[in-house]
C-alpha cells in the first residue's frame, strides 16, 4: 500500500493534479504495476480529489488499462470478425489448454493473464495477438505453442 | 439585452436568445419535441437522439436539444423521416430494456413507456438483447438500482455530478458492455453516496427507485396488536396531490389526513410539530454557542449548520469529516418525532411502546437510511420503524381504492399534531432559517422579527446560495452580549452549493454565524422522494403552496405552538435539558471521502 502511494505521489508530481492529468497517471501506474489495483485507483482519487467512480469510469473505458487482470504477461487475442474467421477460437483454446485458465483469468503466481481485445489493426495478418507490447501474427495452434513455450522457458 | 436569432419551426417564426437550443425555441411556441436524456436541471447530453428534427439544407437529422438555434434556420419537427427515426430509436431502446412494465414500480410514470406507446413500438422489429443475469442492487436502505431498466441516458450521472457534486455514479466500460455503475461495481451501500435520491427523481425509467417499505406497513396496519402511527412532513402535503389528480402546487393537507385515517393508521400526526421542536432546540443551541464564543471566549464551532437534511448530514460526514463540530447536534424532525412517539406519546396515551410502529411520510430517500442508523434507538426501540416517500404514500392511497379527489378534509390527530407556520416552511429552502430567526429574534429581544408580517423574504427563493443579516438591538438583559451584533446567515440547497459553503469554512473565511443546508435543490419540496417529474417550474409551485400554508396558520412562530409549550412543561422540562439531550440530540461519524 505504501508503495502504491509513493508511485502515485511521483506521478502526481510529474503530471500535476488537474483532471487532465488522470490518464497519464493511470498509464504510469499501469506501466509499473501491470494493472490498476483498487488501492491505486483510490489513491489517485484522493490525490486528484475526484470521486473513485470517476477514476474507475475512465480506467474501465480503455481496453489497455486493466483493472482486474494482473498477470505479468498479458496475452490479448484479437476478437474482431476477421481474426474470428481466420481461426481465433483455436488460438484461444490452445492458450487456455496450455495456461490452464479461461479468458479473463490469470495463472497462479500472476504470470499470465488471458484476454480478448478489440481490433489490433492486423486484419490482413490474422489471427493476431499481443503479449504485452509484442505482437504476433498469422497464428496457428503450433505457432502459439512455440511462442508461449518460449515465454514459459525464457521469460520467467 | 442578449442577441436574438430568428428561425422558423413548423411554419412558425420564433425569436429566441442566441445560445438557446432548437428545443428551447420549439417550447417557446408550444411545439413539443419528445426527449429522454434531456432534463431541464442538467447539462445537454445529446445521447438518446429521440429529439431529432429535420433542418432545411442538411441531409442528416439534427438533435434539437444539442443544437443552438441559428438565424434563418428552417426546422421541421414532425416529418415522415423524423417519425421513422424516432420510432426506430424507440424500438432499439426497447430491445435493450426489461419490458416487464406490468411489474415495474414506475409503470404509468415512465418516460420510456410513454414514448414507446406514443410511437407505437408494437412489433418486435429488433430481437430483445436484454442482458441476462442482471441483478437488482438492493443493498442500500434508500436506493434500488435495476440495470435491466437502464437506458444509459446518464441523467443520474449528471445529476450526481452537477447538482450534488458527489459523483457516486459513473459511466463504466464501453460499447455493448457500457453501464452506469459505481466504483468497481461495488454495491450501493458500500460507496460514497448521500442517499439523497436525486438520481431517482431524474431517472426517466424504473432503473433507479427508492427501496419500498409499504408492504410491511400494510401488514402492521392489519395487525390488531400493533398501534401504527404516521407523521407526515410539510413537503408531502404540497406534492402528494400531483400523484392523485390535482394540479401541481395544490395543498392537500386535509385530504391526506383523511386518506391516511381511512387506510387504517391508528394515529395521523404532523412532523411539523417536531419541526417546531427542532427550532426551539436549535435556536437555543445557536444562542448557547454564541454565548460560549462571545462571553466565555470558548473555542466553539461557528458557524453552526442545520442538521435536518439526512442527505446533507451524510455528505458532510463523507466529504468534511474533520468539520462535523459545525453541525447542530439536533436530530432531524423525523428522528425527534420517532424518539418521542415511543416515549412521550406512548406514556400520554398509555400504550406499550413495543407495540407501536412509527412511520414517517417523507419527501426524501435519505430519510430511510437515517431511520436505520444504528444510533437512532434512543427511545429504547427502533425510533422510526419505516420511512415512506411521498410516492409510496401516493401508491398506498391508490391501492386502498380511496377517491382522493372527492375526499373531505380532516385535522391531524393529537397529541403531536399541532404545528405553527414556522414548522410548515421547513419544506422550502430557507424555511428552517426563517423559522429559526422568527423564534431566535423573539427570544433575544422579546419582539417579533422586524420583517413585514414575519416574512423573511431574503431567505426565500431558488438562488443556490442566499444570505441575510439581522442586527440585534434592545436585547433582553439575558442576551445583552448580543446588543448591536449583526449576525450573518446563509442558506444553501443542492450539495454542489453546500460544498462552496464548506470550502469557505475549511479555508477559515466563512463570515456567517448560522447556515441552513438542504441536500436537494429547492429544499425538501424538491426531495428525492417527491413525485416525478420535478423541475424548477414545479419546485416554485410547491414552494408557493408551502408559504400559503404558513400564511393560513393562526400561529406562525414555533415557540407559540401550545403543544410545544406543553411538552416542555410535562416532559422535556427545558430546551437543551437532560431529556432533550438524550432523545432529541445526536452525534455524527467520520466517513471515507473516496
Amino acid at each position: 500500500m505504501a508503495e502504491v502511494k509513493e508511485l502515485v505521489n511521483e506521478l502526481v508530481d510529474k503530471y500535476g493534479r488537474e483532471r487532465k492529468s488522470l490518464l497519464p497517471i493511470l498509464q504510469g501506474i499501469h506501466l509499473e504495476r501491470n494493472y490498476l489495483s483498487k488501492e491505486a485507483m483510490l489513491e489517485v482519487a484522493k490525490q486528484l480529489d475526484l470521486s473513485a467512480a470517476e477514476i474507475y469510469g475512465t480506467a474501465s473505458f480503455y481496453s489497455f488499462l486493466d483493472t482486474k487482470a494482473d498477470g505479468k504477461y498479458k496475452i490479448r487475442v484479437c476478437k474482431s470478425i476477421t481474426c474470428e474467421m481466420k481461426g481465433k477460437s483455436d488460438i484461444i483454446k490452445t492458450l487456455e489448454d496450455m495456461l490452464k485458465i479461461k479468458v479473463g483469468e490469470t495463472t497462479e503466481g500472476k504470470r499470465f493473464s488471458l484476454l480478448e481485445t478489440n481490433c489490433l489493426g492486423l486484419c490482413d495478418q490474422g489471427p493476431a495477438m499481443l503479449i504485452n507490447e509484442e505482437y504476433y501474427t498469422k497464428l496457428t495452434a503450433a505457432k502459439v505453442r512455440k511462442i508461449l513455450g518460449e515465454y514459459i522457458r525464457n521469460k520467467y | 439585452m442578449a442577441e436574438l436569432v430568428k428561425l422558423n419551426i413548423d411554419g412558425i417564426d420564433v425569436q429566441i436568445e442566441k445560445g438557446q437550443s432548437i428545443l428551447d425555441a420549439a417550447k417557446k411556441v408550444n411545439i413539443r419535441i419528445p426527449t429522454l436524456c434531456h432534463h431541464e436541471d442538467l447539462c445537454v447530453a445529446g445521447n438518446c437522439r429521440v429529439c431529432v428534427v429535420e433542418q432545411e439544407g442538411r441531409n442528416t437529422l439534427t438533435p434539437s436539444c444539442a443544437t443552438p438555434a441559428e438565424e434563418g434556420m428552417v426546422i421541421k419537427t414532425s416529418t415522415p423521416k423524423v417519425r421513422r427515426a424516432r420510432k426506430d430509436l424507440m424500438a432499439l431502446l426497447v430491445s435493450e430494456h426489461n419490458t416487464q412494465c406490468t411489474t415495474c414500480y414506475r409503470s404509468t410514470n415512465c418516460e420510456l413507456q410513454d414514448l414507446a406507446a406514443e410511437y407505437n413500438v408494437d412489433n418486435n422489429i429488433y430481437l430483445s438483447v436484454l442482458k441476462e443475469d442482471l441483478e437488482i442492487d438492493k443493498s442500500s436502505w434508500s436506493i434500488e438500482k435495476d440495470d435491466s431498466k437502464c437506458i444509459r441516458c446518464q441523467r443520474c450521472v449528471r445529476t450526481c455530478a452537477e447538482l450534488q457534486h458527489v459523483n457516486a455514479l459513473a459511466v463504466t466500460e464501453r460499447g455493448r458492455d457500457m453501464k452506469i455503475s459505481t466504483f468497481m461495481h461495488l454495491p450501493m451501500n458500500e460507496i460514497v453516496c448521500t442517499n439523497c435520491g436525486q438520481c431517482i427523481t431524474h431517472c426517466p425509467t424504473g432503473a433507479l427507485t427508492e427501496r419500498r417499505y409499504y408492504d410491511e406497513i400494510w401488514e402492521a396496519i392489519d395487525d390488531p396488536e400493533k398501534h401504527v402511527v404516521i407523521n407526515t412532513a410539510p413537503s408531502v402535503r404540497v406534492a402528494l396531490g400531483e400523484m392523485l389528480g390535482f394540479p401541481v402546487g395544490t395543498r392537500v393537507t386535509g385530504k391526506m389526513v383523511t386518506a391516511l385515517k381511512k387506510m387504517g393508521f391508528d394515529s395521523v400526526l404532523d412532523t411539523d410539530f417536531s419541526a417546531d421542536l427542532t427550532i426551539i432546540e436549535e435556536a437555543n443551541e445557536l444562542l448557547q454557542r454564541l454565548k460560549d464564543a462571545l462571553v466565555h471566549k470558548k473555542d466553539v464551532a461557528l458557524p453552526m449548520i442545520t442538521s435536518c437534511s439526512p442527505g446533507w448530514v451524510k455528505f458532510i460526514e463523507h466529504m468534511y469529516p474533520e468539520h462535523l463540530a459545525h453541525l447542530s447536534s439536533c436530530k432531524s424532525p423525523q428522528q425527534m418525532f420517532g424518539a418521542l412517539t415511543k416515549t412521550y406519546y406512548a406514556e400520554k396515551k398509555g400504550i406499550d411502546p413495543s407495540k407501536i410502529i412509527s412511520v414517517a411520510g417523507m419527501p426524501c430517500a435519505a430519510k430511510k437510511y437515517e431511520a436505520n442508523r444504528p444510533e437512532m434507538r434512543d427511545s429504547g426501540y427502533h425510533d422510526v420503524d419505516a420511512g415512506l416517500t411521498t410516492r409510496e404514500i401516493g401508491h398506498m392511497i391508490k391501492q386502498s381504492g380511496i377517491n382522493f379527489l372527492e375526499l373531505e378534509d380532516s385535522n391531524f390527530d393529537s397529541i403531536m399534531g399541532e404545528s405553527s407556520g414556522a414548522g410548515v416552511i421547513f419544506g422550502a429552502t430557507g424555511g428552517v432559517m426563517e423559522a429559526a430567526l422568527r423564534t431566535a429574534y423573539f427570544v433575544i429581544t422579546g419582539r417579533p422579527v422586524p420583517f413585514d408580517n414575519l416574512n423573511i423574504t431574503p431567505v426565500r427563493g431558488l438562488k443556490g446560495i442566499k444570505e441575510t443579516s439581522v442586527k440585534f438591538e434592545n436585547c433582553l438583559p439575558e442576551y445583552s452580549f448580543l446588543e448591536g451584533v449583526e449576525a450573518k446567515f446563509a442558506i444553501a440547497h443542492g450539495l454542489i452549493n453546500a460544498r462552496q459553503i464548506m470550502d469557505q469554512i475549511v479555508a477559515g473565511e466563512s463570515p456567517y454565524h448560522f447556515i441552513e443546508i438542504m441536500a436537494c435543490p429547492g429544499g425538501c419540496i424538491g426531495g428525492g422522494g417527491q413525485p416525478i417529474p420535478t423541475n424548477d417550474e414545479i419546485r416554485k409551485k410547491r414552494i408557493k403552496a408551502i408559504y400559503d400554508e404558513d400564511m393560513n396558520k393562526p400561529i406562525r412562530m414555533s415557540h407559540e405552538n401550545p403543544e410545544i409549550i406543553k411538552i416542555y412543561e410535562d416532559f422535556l422540562q427545558k430546551p437543551l435539558g437532560e431529556k432533550s439531550h438524550h432523545l432529541l440530540h445526536t452525534k455524527y461519524r467520520k466517513r471515507k471521502r473516496y
